[in-house]
C-alpha cells in the first residue's frame, strides 16, 4: 500500500507562497485547454458524489456571459463530523486550492471567486486570510472568504448558494442547478477544495501524469479521513487502488479486531470489517458491495464497542440537522431515531425493527436534497449490519459496551441558519 | 408526454388532500405526507391527477414530463448518487 504525497506534504507543515512556488511551479493560464485536460486526467468530484470535474466546468463557462458573470465557490465548509481532510488539505497546502480556485475562475470567466468555510474553524480562517494575503498580486480574480453556519446541511450545493446569494444555508430544490442558476441567479460552479487541488496539479503536470496514480478507471489520488479505533488517526492520501484494509494499515492498523467500518461518512454505511477489508476503494468495486467512499471517510469499529449504540448518536444527530423544510425528513428522521432509540434501549417490541426498515424505504428520495436519502441509507445499513446485536437489545436491553465513551463525534451543533 | 405526479416537498404541508382525491398514484406515509406511486400517469387517470394537483391547498403538487429531471423518481440505492455536498449538475 503505498501513501502518496501530492496534496498533502510529506511533513504536515504548512508552506508559504514563495515556497509553492518554488516547489509547484508559476500557476499556468488556465482556460479551455484545461477543461480538455481535466477530462483526460478523468478528475471526479471529492465532496461526495463524484461527478466528472470537466462537465462541471464546461457547464458553467458556456453560460457565463456579461451581465451575467459566473461564480466560482471553492466549497470547505466540511461539515461531516467525521471528515477532516478539507481542514487538513487548507491548513497545510492553501495555496494549491487558491491555485485552483484562481484557475477555475480564470477557465469559467468568473470575475467573483468565493472560499467557503465553516464558521466554526477560526484558526483555518486566519490560515487562509493569510495565504490570500501572501498572494493578493498574483490573483487576478479577487478571493473572498465566506462562512457558513456550522449545520450539517450547510456546505450542500444549493445551500451554498442560498448562503451567498444573501439566504439562509439552507438546501433548495433542484433544478434549477447552481451551473444554471446559482449565487445571485448567476452561473455557478461549486467544487470541492480537494477538487481544486487536483486541478491545480493536473493544470501544472498533466493528465498522463494525474493517471500514473489510481487505476484506468478511477484514475488519481484521494485524501481519506480515517478515524474510529486505528493507530494514528488522521488524513491519508491513497490512490484508488488501496483496499480498505491496506488504508487502516496505513493508518497504524486497527486497536483490537476490528468488527465493522463506515465508509463514506454519516451519509455513507457500515459494512461488516471482513467484508470490506480486501475491497478497493475504487467506486465501481465499493458499489459492488453497496458502498461509496462519499467525501473519503473510513472509521472502524472494534469488537467490544456497541455499533448499535453509535448509530443511535449518529441518527440522533442526523434528525437533528435536518433543515427543517421537507415533512418526510423533518418528521420522519426525528421518528426514525426515536424509534432506533428505543430498540436500542430496549423499550421495543421487535415489530419496531419492521417499522423502521418501512420507514428507511418511504423517507428516502423524498426531500429538497439529499439529507433524508443519506440519513436512511446509513439506517439501513445498521439495520443490516447491526440486525444480532439489536435484537438482542430488543430482548435484554443495552448492552454493556453500549455505555462506553462514543467512538463517532456527535456535536450538537449550533442552532440557526444565518 | 408521459407524466407524472411531482410533490415540492417544501411546499407540502401534509394537508393529504392529494391522496384522498387521488389514491391510485397517491398514499400517504405515517405522518401525512404523500408517497407518490413511481408509475407515471396512465391517460385515464389523468383527470384524476389534474384534479389532485388544482386542488391542493399548498399548490405543492404539480404535473411534470417523466423525462424532466425534476419528475425522475429518484434511484433505489445509487450510494454514490447520494452525495449531499455537490449534487452533480444535470442530474443523474
Amino acid at each position: 500500500m503505498t501513501l502518496h504525497s501530492r496534496l498533502l506534504p510529506p511533513m504536515p507543515v504548512a508552506e508559504d507562497y514563495r515556497a509553492h512556488v518554488a516547489g509547484f511551479g508559476p500557476l499556468p493560464g488556465g482556460g479551455p485547454a484545461l477543461i480538455a485536460e481535466l477530462d483526460r486526467a478523468g478528475l471526479t468530484g471529492h465532496g461526495g458524489a463524484g461527478f466528472p470535474a470537466a462537465v462541471k466546468w464546461r457547464a458553467v463557462a458556456a453560460r457565463s456571459k456579461p451581465g451575467s458573470r459566473a461564480v466560482v465557490v471553492g466549497d470547505g465548509a466540511e461539515t461531516e463530523p467525521a471528515s477532516f481532510k478539507d481542514r487538513t488539505l487548507l491548513a497545510l497546502r492553501p495555496h494549491l486550492v487558491l491555485d485552483g480556485l484562481q484557475l477555475a475562475a480564470r477557465t469559467v470567466d468568473a470575475d467573483r471567486a468565493v472560499l467557503y468555510l465553516s464558521r466554526a474553524n477560526d484558526s483555518l480562517g486566519r490560515t487562509v486570510a493569510a495565504a490570500l494575503a501572501e498572494r493578493r498580486g498574483a490573483d487576478t480574480v479577487p478571493v473572498e472568504v465566506a462562512t457558513a453556519p456550522p449545520r450539517y446541511v450547510a456546505g450542500e450545493e444549493t445551500a451554498l448558494v442560498s448562503r451567498l446569494s444573501g439566504r439562509p444555508a439552507r438546501p433548495r430544490t433542484v433544478p434549477p442547478r447552481p451551473y444554471d442558476d446559482g449565487v445571485d441567479g448567476r452561473p455557478t460552479l461549486v467544487n470541492n477544495v480537494e477538487t481544486l487541488a487536483h486541478s491545480a496539479l493536473i493544470a501544472r503536470r498533466g493528465a498522463a501524469w494525474f493517471r500514473a496514480a489510481g487505476t484506468p478507471e478511477a484514475p488519481g489520488t484521494v485524501l481519506v479521513s480515517v478515524s474510529g479505533a486505528v493507530g494514528v488517526a488522521g488524513v491519508y492520501e491513497v490512490g484508488y487502488d488501496a483496499t480498505v484494509g491496506g488504508i487502516v494499515e496505513l493508518a497504524g492498523g486497527a486497536l483490537g479486531t476490528p468488527s465493522a467500518v463506515l465508509i463514506g461518512g454519516y451519509f455513507g454505511r457500515w459494512c461488516a470489517a471482513g467484508r470490506a477489508w480486501p475491497v478497493t476503494i475504487e467506486p465501481r468495486s465499493l458499489r459492488r458491495i453497496g458502498l461509496s467512499l462519499g467525501a473519503g471517510v473510513i472509521a472502524v469499529l472494534p469488537a467490544g464497542r456497541c455499533g448499535v449504540a453509535e448509530s443511535d448518536r449518529v441518527l440522533a444527530f442526523l434528525a437533528r440537522e435536518s433543515a427543517g423544510q421537507c415533512g418526510p425528513c423533518h418528521v420522519g428522521l426525528p421518528a426514525l431515531a426515536a424509534t432506533f432509540h428505543a430498540v436500542a434501549q430496549g423499550d421495543e417490541r421487535p415489530a419496531a425493527l419492521d417499522r423502521l426498515a418501512r420507514w428507511v424505504l418511504e423517507i428516502r428520495g423524498r426531500g429538497a436534497c439529499r439529507h433524508p436519502d443519506g440519513a436512511t441509507l446509513f439506517a439501513a445499513s445498521a439495520l443490516e449490519v447491526f440486525a444480532d446485536e439489536l435484537r438482542r437489545h430488543l430482548r435484554l436491553g443495552p448492552c454493556a459496551a453500549s455505555s462506553a465513551a462514543p467512538l463517532m463525534p456527535t456535536p450538537v451543533l449550533a442552532p440557526g441558519w444565518r | 408526454m408521459r407524466q407524472r405526479i411531482r410533490v415540492d416537498p417544501i411546499a407540502c404541508k401534509a394537508h393529504g388532500v392529494c391522496a384522498e382525491l387521488f389514491p391510485e398514484r397517491i398514499r400517504l406515509d405515517d405522518w401525512g405526507y404523500p408517497i407518490v406511486d413511481p408509475r407515471g400517469v396512465t391517460p385515464d387517470l389523468m383527470k384524476l391527477a389534474r384534479l389532485a394537483v388544482a386542488e391542493c391547498p399548498r399548490t405543492a403538487l404539480h404535473l411534470a414530463d417523466v423525462d424532466d429531471p425534476a419528475a425522475r423518481p429518484k434511484p433505489e440505492d445509487p450510494p454514490d448518487d447520494l452525495a449531499l455536498v455537490s449534487p452533480p449538475p444535470g442530474g443523474a
